[in-house]
């Protein structure tokens, strides 16, 4: 059977903000572009996002760009690639004005200026004083920001697919990225997007941990089809684990909270962050709060009757505070944790949060392969932004606040190189019929019929096992024993069956094709986990305690079923300043 | 726990009919809503059909009618529901499968009232002052996660599906109204001054009554309302 075709100069696959922000640079640039989403666009997990968005206005407490930079590398561990880093810093201030100015309602300052609050790991005049980085509106950014950024291409006329779901890319036998396979979730009919450029903003793969404080759509799709086109992921082996997910159900209690001045406390009512990070206390790095955690639960100082947990107290605060900056964390802890912080401290526990490593770029957004000429060659035609791509701005660890700061800096950024890479590759190539006969495969796959596990049963199981195997801490021993059991998942997964073959709105279907990515990327995750011996920024190894700079700062690169895993340099070189070479990290 | 759940599978070529499931819940800590009990269903029968996402009462994709009442499933406590728990598409809308129902026109709606900021000064180089009094009209507005609970509860809705624009994109025309910084307030009011895209409304209150975020869209119009009045006066 042959799909229907569509043809446009550039498809984005992902509505989310950085999909929207570079398909708003591209509309109003006047290209012909097309946005997939498998989900309505604000139903985006961007809108899920709180406490807000880094940029050094000074607004609340002096500021300037090089000191977000260095708190960003800092934050990163030193992984983060510096070039990068200073752009993106740079840029932030523009980028939030331009934000309010496309209607963002921020939170104001009584001088009419966007209201900024302290965050984990921000400082002034290089790792001095606390700063206030983190503009917010209220504790609903990512949704402040998502509707903005769906209004403003509404305006601008961008081309909408909502609820296809995109199956794979095609590329030929060159390397070109000509476009992408997709799926129309309410009839069940293939589409062919040809695309002179494609464009993947499809978000992280949280939903690979049983707890997370990620949405259900977050299956790492994009990831799974670059791996499928011979893409490699880099910098897999780092996920961050949020300090405060609320206990038992991952609900997200935002950073913020310790930036208006809530902190954490163990059984003894000990504030024991104090004596992890004696400066930045609560608002040390994530992957330093979460380490703490897990120790004072490990050392028995948890609460509750199963001690399995710490809590979060923001009482001291003020009802007045709570119901005008932290509304919505209020009514999540209502809901999901039965306490109202204005009277009772919030059960947290350490909870997958955010995927550091991803799709392979450069500070443009195209993805950049090891290939014939060098270890950072574009792959023509193919970009890739946000959560699902590694700049790599974020490195070891992502500074809170910085990764909707990364989805609007660097989706502008692609939507500027696209228009460029545009005017100088005029023609869509020839699509080679076996490609697509390849993305077809990927739905025949699922048309057998007859008995075979279930597409839930291996889910849940795949997200035990990352739990259990390559969480906070980590071991050879753990996580070899893990590896054999994620291949283990997956072979299984050959012989799953649906039972729903019907054509209409099957979500069965579309979890089938999930579960296919989250595999592939679970693989690369402990794949890689396993090979650093060395602890930096969220990869902690108990065999391997300490970071060592000597053999291992690069970037892991993998690439499915290829063994032994690929390395690159970390980029220390940034565009202007002086490099900020590696030192101890104390918070 | 006993649910009826509302099954329609256009393939088939049946009707839409009630169909009976039940779910243990001995054991299962972590189903606590309804949302996370019909994922528990669903590993059962996988034809069973939803939309969802965030699963915390932020996306607006769950909106499914609950015991009688349009609401989220997944912030609908399970423990709050009584028994058998009737589950239906949001009411007005044609159903696409089970619980899920085409949103076209609840979209075309929200489009209608041009939902975006105006602002035709030049870009200054920082951001357009606004006090926090002024700022404060936006809250109860700008938070709408366009659910579709509301406009799907609102029999004028239903009654005038291509004229009356529906609580939820009124809500959002006052959202932009009472911005400090828009500047397309005649516009936007000429666009609303007709008898039916906002006069249709009653003022049942019926979509104040189910908002799963707390607005008030009856207030939103009603301002609006006002501010045409005032106009015209
Ligand atoms: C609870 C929570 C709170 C957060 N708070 C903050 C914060 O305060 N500050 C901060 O900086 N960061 C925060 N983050 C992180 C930040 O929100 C995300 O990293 C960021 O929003 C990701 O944006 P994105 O555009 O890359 O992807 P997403 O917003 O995840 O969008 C992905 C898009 O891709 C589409 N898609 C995916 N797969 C497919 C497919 N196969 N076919 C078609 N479409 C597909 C989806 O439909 C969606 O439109 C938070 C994250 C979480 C989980
Ligand atoms: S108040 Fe108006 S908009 Fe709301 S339900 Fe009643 S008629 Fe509909
Ligand atoms: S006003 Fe309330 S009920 Fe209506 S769409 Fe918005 S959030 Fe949903
Ligand atoms: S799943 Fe997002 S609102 Fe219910």
């Amino acid at each position: 059977m042959k799909p229907a075709r569509r043809r446009f100069d550039c498809l984005v696959i992902g509505a989310g903000g950085g999909g929207l922000r570079a398909a708003l640079q591209l509309a109003q640039s006047d290209i012909h572009v097309a946005v997939v989403s498998k989900v309505f666009p604000t139903r985006s997990h961007t809108v899920a996002a709180q406490g807000g968005m880094n940029a050094a206005l000074g607004n609340v407490t002096p500021d300037n760009w090089h000191w977000h930079m260095y708190d960003t590398v800092k934050g990163s561990d030193y992984l983060g690639d510096q070039d990068a880093i200073e752009y993106m810093c740079r840029a932030a201030s523009r980028l939030v004005v331009e934000l309010e100015h496309f209607g963002v309602p921020f939170t104001r300052l009584d001088n009419g200026h966007i209201y900024q609050r302290p965050f984990g790991g921000q400082s002034q005049n290089f790792g001095g004083e606390q700063a206030a980085r983190t503009c917010a509106a209220a504790d609903r950014t990512g949704h402040a920001i998502l509707h903005a950024l769906y209004q403003q291409n509404i305006r601008a006329k961008t081309h909408f697919f909502d609820e296809f779901f995109a199956l794979d890319l095609i590329r030929d036998e060159e390397g070109f990225v000509l476009g992408a396979l997709a799926l129309e979730i309410e009839t069940g009919e293939p589409l062919l997007i040809e695309a002179k450029t494609t464009l993947l903003a499809t978000g992280g793969a949280g939903r690979m941990y049983r707890t997370t404080t990620n949405a259900l759509i977050n299956t790492g799709d994009g990831m799974g089809m670059a791996l499928r086109a011979g893409i490699p992921l880099e910098d897999m082996e780092f996920q961050q684990f949020h300090p405060t997910g609320i206990a038992g159900a991952g609900m997200l209690i935002t950073e913020g909270v310790r930036g208006e001045g809530g902190y954490l406390i163990n059984r003894d009512g000990e504030r024991f962050m104090e004596r992890y990070a004696p400066h930045a206390k609560d608002l040390a790095s994530r992957d330093v709060v979460s380490r703490a955690i897990a120790i004072e639960i490990r050392d028995d100082r948890g609460c509750g009757p199963q001690k399995d947990h710490v809590l979060l107290k923001l009482d001291h605060l003020g009802a007045d505070i709570i119901k005008s900056r932290l509304p919505g964390i209020r009514e999540s802890a209502i809901r999901f944790a039965g306490t109202d912080p204005i009277e009772q401290p919030i059960p947290v526990y350490p909870t997958l949060h955010y995927t550091m490593g991803g799709i392979p770029t450069d500070r443009h957004g195209q993805v950049v392969i090891p290939e014939k000429t060098g270890p950072e060659e574009a792959v023509p035609g193919l970009y890739a932004v946000g959560e699902c791509a590694c700049v790599s701005v974020h490195g070891a660890n992502r500074l809170g606040g910085n990764s909707l700061l990364d989805i609007v800096v660097f989706g502008r950024a692609a939507g500027n190189h696209i228009v460029q890479y545009l005017d100088e590759h005029r023609f869509h190539r020839a699509l080679d019929a076996a490609q697509v006969d390849r993305a077809m495969q990927r739905l025949a796959r699922w048309e057998a019929h007859g008995d075979g596990e279930s597409v839930p049963t291996l889910y849940n199981e795949l997200r035990q096992i990352m739990e259990q195997y390559c969480g906070v801490f980590r071991s050879q021993e753990v996580l070899d024993e893990g590896l054999s059991k994620v291949r283990r998942i997956r072979e299984r997964l050959i012989d799953a069956r649906l039972q729903d073959h019907s054509r209409v709105f099957n979500t069965a279907r579309i979890e089938a094709l999930e579960l296919e990515n989250l595999v592939e990327i679970a693989l690369a995750t402990v794949s890689s986990a396993a090979a650093r011996t060395e602890s930096r920024g969220a990869h902690s190894r108990v065999d391997y305690p300490d970071r060592d700079d000597v053999n291992w700062m690069k970037h892991t690169l993998y690439t499915t079923d290829s063994e032994p895993l690929d390395y690159k340099p970390v980029r220390m070189r940034p565009m202007s300043v002086d490099a900020f070479p590696p030192k101890e990290r104390v918070y | 726990m006993k649910f009826s759940i509302y099954r329609f599978d256009p393939e088939a070529g049946d009707k839409p009919s009630m169909q009976g499931y039940e779910l243990d819940l001995v054991d299962k800590p972590h189903v606590r809503m309804l949302l996370d009990a019909l994922i528990e269903l669903k590993a059962v029968d996988e034809s069973l059909s939803f939309r969802r996402s965030c699963r915390e009462g932020v996306c607006g994709s769950d909106g499914m009618n609950i015991n009688g009442r349009n609401g989220l499933a997944c912030i609908t406590p399970l423990a709050d529901l009584a028994e058998p728990v009737v589950v239906r598409p949001l009411p007005g809308l044609p159903v696409i499968r089970d619980l899920i129902v085409d949103l076209t026109q609840f979209y075309t709606q929200y489009r209608a009232v041009k939902p975006w900021l105006v602002n035709h000064d030049p870009e200054p180089e920082t951001e357009r002052a606004q006090t926090p009094a002024e700022r404060a009209e936006l809250d109860g507005l700008y938070e709408c996660i366009l659910c579709a609970c509301c406009s799907t509860a609102c029999p004028s809705f239903w009654w005038n599906p291509d004229r009356f624009l529906g609580p939820a994109a009124l809500l959002q025309a006052w959202r932009f109204l009472a911005d400090s910084r828009d500047q397309d307030t005649g516009e936007r009011l000429d666009g609303l001054e007709d008898p039916y895209r906002l006069f249709r409304c009653h003022t049942i209150m019926n979509c104040t009554d189910v908002c799963p975020k707390g607005l008030n869209p009856t207030r939103a119009i009603g301002k609006i309302k006002q501010m045409l009045l005032k106009r015209a006066g």
